[in-house]
């Protein structure tokens, strides 16, 4: 069984309540379709758990495929320096087939960062580096593609479409 | 498979149109050896297109990653183009799957590479072996460890 390695922690981008029995905890990539199709469903597991589900972000770019996907990645850390992750996280993938440094800039303003900081921010050797950790932390997880997802820190194989998703999670709820 | 402890059989197969390459030229590296069932298949490319993304955590580790398959030299010349591989793709062409042979990672059946890793240290020595199931890609945590492992016992002796 594949572990999540290491475990959540202060570095983490976490949404929901650090009490909640469950964590699901995404490897995701800004610029893959698939994780562009799961974005939603995770809106709308987060919507049906609510307080039983906290969740996890950890950027996995694979930037050979996706030539996008480590800009779109350094963006939405950047943003996090301004306490808004989970906005730029949204609005990335909202509009995941435009992610020029230009788009980025763009949607930087539109959820009202500081833009001139954040086109500082997005140069800061520290932040490819967290984005290099979280790619290196989902390799020693045995992540092999995009997205995959934990849950309490083991890996989830089964279906991540929202019928599937929230019936796993809702089971494992009850059994905590 | 191969078991840990041996030495690993040399072979020699094209990597590119007009190149090849003979395992024992890379003595002084460690080899991971990746046999994967066939180029454009989604699993394997899923599979090669990871391995393309972890090459620069391997090569901490002093480690070459060759991928091997029994299609042809000009398949995986399109194949590695199209993906923007930075690895060679061996071809177990002629005769057909003699190396997966060799180490016991041939699917008879199918005509194909089984999804089988070995991780070789710096004197060609198997180290790690690992027999994937066919469908299912088994990521870079197994290869990292075994490097990581090797890498420490030779800090202690």
């Amino acid at each position: 069984m594949n572990q999540l390695t290491p475990p959540v922690n202060k570095n983490d981008h976490i949404q929901g309540s650090s009490h909640a029995p469950l964590t699901l905890v995404e490897y995701g990539d800004y610029q893959c379709p698939h994780c562009g199709h799961a974005y939603p469903i995770i809106k709308q597991v987060q919507r049906k758990l609510g307080d039983r589900l906290r969740f996890v972000y950890r950027n996995f770019p694979l930037s050979e495929a996706h030539p996008d996907a480590f800009k779109a990645a350094v963006g939405a850390e950047a943003a996090s320096l301004q306490n808004r992750f989970w906005e730029m996280h949204d609005v990335i993938f909202e509009n995941q087939d435009a992610l020029s440094w230009t788009d980025l800039f763009a949607y930087a303003q539109n959820i009202g960062l500081d833009v001139q900081s954040f086109e500082e921010d997005v140069q800061r050797r520290e932040i490819a580096e967290k984005v290099e950790a979280d790619f290196e932390s989902g390799i020693r997880s045995g992540v092999n593609g995009t997205p995959s997802f934990f849950i309490n820190g083991e890996k989830y194989e089964g279906s991540w479409e929202a019928i599937d998703l929230i019936g796993y999670l809702n089971a494992s709820a009850n059994s905590y | 498979m191969l078991q840990s402890g041996i030495i690993a059989p040399d072979f020699e197969l094209n990597s590119t149109p007009d190149q090849t390459l003979k395992l024992s030229e890379l003595k002084g590296k460690k080899v991971i050896l990746a046999f994967y069932p066939a180029d454009w298949s989604p699993v394997c490319g899923d599979q090669m297109t990871l391995y393309n993304e972890t090459l620069r955590l391997f090569s901490r580790h002093n480690a070459q990653l060759l991928g091997i398959s029994v299609d042809s030299k000009w398949c995986h010349t399109a194949f590695i183009h199209y993906h923007k591989f930075h690895f060679p793709l061996l071809a177990d062409f002629e005769p057909k799957g003699e190396v997966a042979r060799m180490y016991e990672s041939y699917d008879e059946k199918e005509g194909e590479c089984k999804r089988a890793l070995y991780v070789l240290d710096e004197d060609g020595i198997i180290r790690w072996n690992y027999l994937s199931p066919t469908g299912v890609n088994p990521g870079a945590n197994g290869i990292l460890q075994a490097l990581e492992t090797l890498d420490h016992q030779k800090k202690k002796s």
